[in-house]
């Protein structure tokens, strides 16, 4: 009766084939990769379906690997069926030049602030998005702060003169 | 902000010529925090309001990515503060998911009184809170002898009262002290009868119940859109609970039930949260009682690799010096991993999802925070209502700036 990681994956690729590839458990959370412009029909086939019944999204985050060559930054959705207690992990990975990803604001009133929040540290586009703008940061900023091109200072550098901090500069 | 257009209109039957704009915050004294609205209305009803948070970001996500994993916890302390030990536990467990280490049961225990204890503590703020907000500080200022008490105990585990940096990963950085139990103990005796009175004050006062009553209503469906999850999502009707639903910590040991609401408006949110703080002291009750029969001088598990040794040790063993020292440098060997948990907070589903890719700090970690997700939904919530009614739907929200903005 209860639904598996693996009855979803078998209605998943019924469905879409080779869109989605990377099925994956780490720590038993079904993860899978879907193409970059399949994003929102997987969504909306996983909240549709009267069999997987993803209807509450928990979280949409992003991360940024410089990397990896025209799939620089990926969008995580975390999906949760309430009714049979299983959480789902969606990937999408978009280039960094052009991060166009369909928003899911039309499933979820929630994805509104958390998709411009992903904008406003990684510049992740959501197309169709009623109101992108930056939720966090000043509305001035001109860049993405949470990117990897901006690393905070290390914290074990050694060549620094400040001496106000205890940190001489002849080390 | 200030300079883009909300879709005004005056509603039929208006008297007025037009709205007007009013400023409700940053620091506003009834919003309990920096929450900005900038609300259009029409005499003293809301026609539509627009929020700005962000005021106090500082970008612990990004900080994070410089830190090694046991100094992000006092990191954690400043999204909840009112409920700070919740959060410490939720990112110490979410590492030791990663690592695989089990707890002995007696350290879940003892995390789990902590928790509950946090939880009421929260509870007791917004419950309190949300009598202020319609004018009785009475019982606000009654309780707070209670939260006091509450932070007594903090201070005698881990030595700090509002930002606690309690636990390590690995279990506690001390056992708990005689004085500790005494006071947890005392707490168990006295606040019940404490609880009872300050219900009795609000529960049934005709002015509380119309200032409260069919205040920001939310149904079901709408909170689950909304991202709800917490009390306010079981205030609509939603018995979904991370402690039932995915237990952790031992969760599942314990015998508790899950208080719904059925209306989802604030005068549901505060008997939710009443009725949770009675389950939060069965928990402690029965935790306390378990403890009874496990040898009380397990406090950590035996994990040296990531786990403080005795100071004792570390100046006269070898392997108890190597551990100290890389744990301390943030030189501890993690493994790389994708792992997401949840934990029950105070307000809602508070995860936490950590990529590692094995170095000293995290590749990435986020924070599901649950308060930033549901706010979207309170320009929803107030619109149409009467100003007063914006400021008592606020506090029953159970609002913390500092996890909003993270």
């Amino acid at each position: 009766m209860s639904l598996t990681n693996e009855r979803i994956q078998q209605r998943l690729t019924e469905k879409f084939g080779d869109v989605l590839t990377g099925f994956e458990e780490p720590f038993g959370l079904l993860t899978l990769t879907a193409q970059k412009d399949y994003n929102l029909k997987v969504m909306q086939f996983l909240f549709d379906d009267e069999e997987l019944r993803f209807r509450f999204l928990t979280d949409i985050t992003a991360v940024h690997y410089p990397e990896r060559k025209n799939e620089e930054l990926a969008v995580v959705y975390h999906l949760h069926n309430l009714q049979d207690n299983i959480r789902l992990r969606l990937k999408v990975f978009a280039p960094v030049a052009q991060p166009d990803v369909f928003t899911a604001t039309k499933l979820y009133e929630s994805a509104n602030w958390m998709e411009r929040e992903t904008y406003d540290f990684f510049g992740i586009n959501f197309v169709g998005h009623p109101n992108l703008i930056r939720v966090l940061n000043v509305d001035e900023m001109t860049y993405f702060p949470m990117r990897k091109e901006f690393p905070l200072e290390d914290s074990m550098r050694i060549d620094k003169d400040d001496e106000m901090f205890g940190r001489g500069g002849n080390v | 902000m200030l300079d883009q257009k909300q879709h005004i209109k005056l509603p039929e039957g208006s008297i007025e010529k037009d709205t007007t704009t009013l400023n409700l915050g940053p620091t506003h004294p009834a919003t309990h925090g920096v929450f900005q609205n900038i609300l259009e209305i029409d005499g003293e009803r809301i026609v539509s309001a627009v929020s700005t948070v962000g005021y106090i970001h500082r970008a612990f996500e990004k900080i994070a990515e410089r830190r090694p994993y046991y100094q992000i916890t006092p990191l954690t302390d400043r999204l909840n503060y009112c409920s700070a030990p919740i959060n410490n536990m939720g990112w110490i467990l979410t590492v030791e998911k990663l690592l695989g280490l089990e707890m002995p049961k007696r350290v879940d225990y003892l995390r789990v009184i902590i928790m509950e204890l946090a939880r009421i503590a929260d509870h007791l703020i917004c419950s309190s809170v949300m009598g202020v907000d319609t004018g009785a500080l009475t019982g606000f200022v009654y309780v707070m002898t209670y939260r006091e008490l509450i932070y007594e105990i903090y201070e005698e585990i881990c030595g700090s009262r509002l930002t606690t940096n309690i636990g390590r990963i690995g279990g506690f950085e001390r056992n708990f002290t005689p004085a500790a139990f005494a006071k947890i103990e005392r707490f168990l005796n006295e606040y019940p009868a404490v609880l009872k009175e300050f219900e009795t004050l609000l529960t049934r006062n005709r002015i509380f119940m119309e200032r409260t009553q069919g205040v920001g209503a939310i149904s079901a469906e709408r909170a689950l859109s909304y991202g709800f999850t917490g009390p306010n999502l079981r205030a609509a009707g939603v018995d979904y609970d991370v402690r039932v639903a995915n237990p952790y910590s031992s969760y599942q040991d314990f015998d508790f039930s899950i208080p719904v609401g059925t209306t989802g408006d604030s005068y549901d949110r505060f008997q939710v949260r009443n009725a949770e703080m009675w389950e939060s002291l069965s928990i402690i009750r029965q935790a306390m009682d378990k403890l009874k029969s496990l040898p009380a001088d397990v406090y950590h598990a035996d994990v040296p690799a990531y786990y403080l040794p005795e100071k004792q040790d570390v100046y006269t063993k070898m392997e108890a010096l190597i551990y100290h020292f890389k744990i301390v440098m943030g030189e501890a060997d993690m493994l790389p991993g994708e792992v997401y948990n949840a934990v029950e907070g105070a307000n809602g589903e508070l995860g936490f999802y950590l990529i590692s890719d094995g170095g000293r700090s995290p590749y990435r970690l986020h924070f599901r925070r649950p308060c930033f997700i549901y706010y979207q939904a309170y320009a929803e919530l107030v619109q149409g209502g009467m100003l007063s009614d914006a400021i008592v739907c606020m506090s029953s929200l159970n609002l913390i700036a500092g996890e909003l903005d993270a």
